[in-house]
């Protein structure tokens, strides 16, 4: 135990600020009351699907956990079941296989839910575009609020997409 | 390259891999198959291509690894009775390639003992076929999904577990489903495709110039790789070499791409342990090392930046050595951690003989890269077929026998410290000059291939070129082909809770396998 109760106290604390919102990248205007939106960005429950990606855009919401980033801190969370989730984070171009469980997923979730699209395959459909195999935009598969591009975005951008869907009218970043 | 045994008529591609390419006959091809078997090759990738109209014919290509490189067999097969012979039974990792030929081009292997769909969901219909020329892609179709036959497993006490294609995490799409008795795993059946976009029909749209941004985004924890392998296939195809400092630059790219997953794992399979700690310390590490690959290469997996001809971007002195002390720094590190890693019982009482692999077992299914090295199968494209610069360096082959968790993780150790040091290496000795050539004219019907050793094994890219420089027949095989039916041999006997901490220890891609 001694090896790692040191690294441990010689590990600088690396955690940063959060980033602000980026109105933006909204899609649609807020469905969901401020009132509701305060307590939510207390502790918000993330699901994340993903809807056929390359896995890049996974490696940077899987850096959100990492001590920089440190998302848990902000009083947000993943979780195992859409039932137990306020946001939805989707990845990919949604293939065609995947359409039906990202549905489920969406259906599964309970009221007021909120969708957030990751990446130029989740905002547009990327360098896939719509084929035999894949629907495109996840906006074709189910209603977004916020579209986050970039291939991948990094984390302070996956970050501030869902600071957004999460963002007040009177704007104010928990933390 | 030759095929013991067997005289084909074969010609020599051009480019960094050592490869033939071989028009055969239905018995040359069954024979090839036997004698590389019997010559312990093994096969690196299937495919087929759409070719009536220009001989009448489909084709099928089996590209094997062969002692000297890599041969490639073509097989017509005339367009009126679409099949051809099964080789399944002599490379069992071929069974899902030739499923998902049968799926995308309507040529099916005769007598082949699996022949439900593969990559196939319910997206298009089973009497039509997305590589065939005369498909059209934009069409509107009924998305139903279909019956999938997952074999049963009966008996007392047993039950199933089906798990995905929405995984209880930030993974990637796919379907597990478990016989087991208790909490003991008696039969894993992996179905994929869920992540099937279409890569090779995609490719048609793509100019042989510019498709290094498809291939780049085929499997994105793995870009330069298939960056890399690209840019060899097209140079191949179009008879050019990038210029030595490109190589260097390739291979930096590359060796950060390894320490980077390797990281990420490491983190990974601690905290399926139940070590946050290994999360937090090791996610940190991987965070300082995309962060430099930002500022290095503007962007943090160095994504787009191997192009056909040779590198879009450069390395100033300044850049060359941050980069040789973060390797020395992150080094460092990693030892502390290893530290942690091999002194923590509770740790070790997880990872020894969890999901072993017996090498006979590797063996038989063709594992390569990091998993079958894990388990002794010594293959590694660095050290085998070194591509500039990877003869220069001497790369130290990581091999081990035991195939356990365990082992998985020491070789992600001992493969981050070969890295680390190749890093340093490579910032020493990189030549200076131009970084990127100028393209030829690609001929319609040209031919070329890659094969890259990425992290996590043999990525293999093949290219025909069209008309007007396009690319006619784009087709990008991931390592995780051969080991997903690895995995589910692996978990046989194991309890359910471990399965998590077993799939981490290969970490497989979907999208790569189901493109």
């Amino acid at each position: 135990m001694i090896p790692l109760i040191l690294k441990v106290l010689k590990t600088r604390i690396v955690s940063e600020a959060a980033p602000e919102p980026r109105e933006d990248w909204r899609v649609r205007a807020a469905t969901i009351e401020d009132k509701i939106l305060r307590m939510l960005g207390r502790a918000l429950v993330i699901r994340h699907v993903d809807a056929g990606s390359c896995n890049g855009c996974e490696l940077e919401i899987h850096a959100l956990n990492n001590p920089y980033y440190n998302i848990e801190s902000l009083g947000i969370r993943f979780a195992a079941s859409p039932r137990h989730a306020d946001l939805l984070l989707v990845t990919g171009p949604v293939t065609k296989a995947m359409e039906g469980a990202l549905r489920l997923a969406y259906e599964a979730m309970p009221d007021p839910k909120l969708v957030v699209a990751i990446g130029d395959c989740g905002c547009g459909g990327g360098i896939w575009g719509e084929s035999y195999a894949t629907c495109g935009r996840v906006s074709n598969v189910i209603p977004v609020d916020v579209a986050v591009p970039g291939c991948p975005p990094p984390p302070t951008a996956i970050l501030q997409g869902i600071l957004t869907a999460i963002a007040t009218r009177a704007t104010s970043t928990p933390r | 390259m030759r095929i013991p045994g067997i005289s084909l008529d074969a010609r020599t591609l051009a480019g960094a891999v050592p490869a033939s390419l071989a028009r055969v006959d239905r018995e040359q091809w069954a024979g090839a198959a036997r004698l590389v078997r019997e010559s312990e090759g093994r096969i690196a990738a299937l495919w087929g291509a759409d070719h009536r109209d220009l001989d009448a014919a489909f084709s099928v290509f089996a590209a094997y690894a062969v002692r000297d490189g890599l041969a490639i067999v073509e097989l017509p097969v005339a367009a009126a009775s679409p099949s051809y012979p099964d080789i399944s039974g002599l490379f069992p990792g071929a069974t899902r390639m030739q499923r998902a030929v049968r799926d995308l081009l309507g040529v099916a292997a005769e007598g082949a003992p699996d022949a439900r769909p593969w990559l196939r969901h319910g997206a298009w219909r089973q009497d039509e076929f997305p590589l065939r020329r005369d498909f059209d892609s934009s069409a509107r179709r009924e998305n139903a999904p279909d019956h999938y036959p997952f074999v049963r497993v009966e008996g007392d006490g047993v039950h199933e577990i089906a798990v995905g294609p929405i995984h209880a995490g930030i993974i990637e799409p796919g379907h597990f489903r478990f016989s087991v008795v208790g909490e003991k795993t008696l039969r894993l059946e992996e179905r994929l495709g869920y992540a099937h976009k279409g890569a090779d029909k995609r490719f048609e749209d793509f100019s042989i110039a510019d498709g290094y941004r498809l291939a780049g985004r085929i499997s994105g924890d793995s870009t330069v790789a298939y960056a890399w392998a690209y840019a060899q296939a097209a140079e191949s195809l179009l008879g050019i070499a990038a210029p030595p400092r490109a190589g260097w630059l390739r291979a930096l790219m590359l060796e950060r791409e390894r320490v980077a997953n390797h990281l990420g794992d490491l983190g990974a399979l601690g905290n399926d342990a139940a070590l946050g700690f290994a999360f937090a310390q090791f996610m940190r590490l991987k965070e300082d090392w995309l962060r430099l690959n930002h500022e290095v290469f503007g962007h943090r997996f160095a994504m787009d930046c191997i192009v056909p001809g040779g590198v879009a971007v450069n390395v100033n002195d300044a850049q060359r050595i941050a980069i040789a002390r973060q390797a020395r720094s992150i080094g460092a590190e990693a030892r502390e951690l290893r530290n942690v890693f091999d002194e923590h019982s509770g740790l070790q009482d997880r990872f020894i003989t969890a999901g072993r692999v017996a090498p006979e077992l590797a063996r038989a299914l063709g594992i390569t890269g990091l998993a079958g090295r894990s388990s002794g199968q010594a293959f590694d494209l660095r050290v085998d077929f070194p591509a500039d610069p990877y003869g220069e360096l001497a790369v130290g082959k990581i091999v081990h026998v035991a195939g356990d968790v365990a082992y998985r993780v020491r070789a992600r150790f001992d493969e981050l410290f070969e890295s680390l040091r190749l890093i340093d290496l490579i910032t020493s000795r990189m030549p200076v000059g131009e970084a990127r050539s100028t393209l030829a004219a690609a001929a319609p019907g040209a031919f070329g291939v890659g094969w890259i050793e990425g992290w996590r094994g043999e990525v293999l890219v093949a290219l025909e070129a069209g008309e007007g420089g396009q690319i006619r027949r784009g087709h990008a095989h991931d390592p995780s082909w051969q080991i997903w039916p690895l995995l589910e041999h692996a978990v046989i006997g194991n309890i359910v809770p471990d399965f998590p901490l077993i799939n981490k220890s290969f970490n497989l891609s979907y999208s790569g396998h189901d493109s």
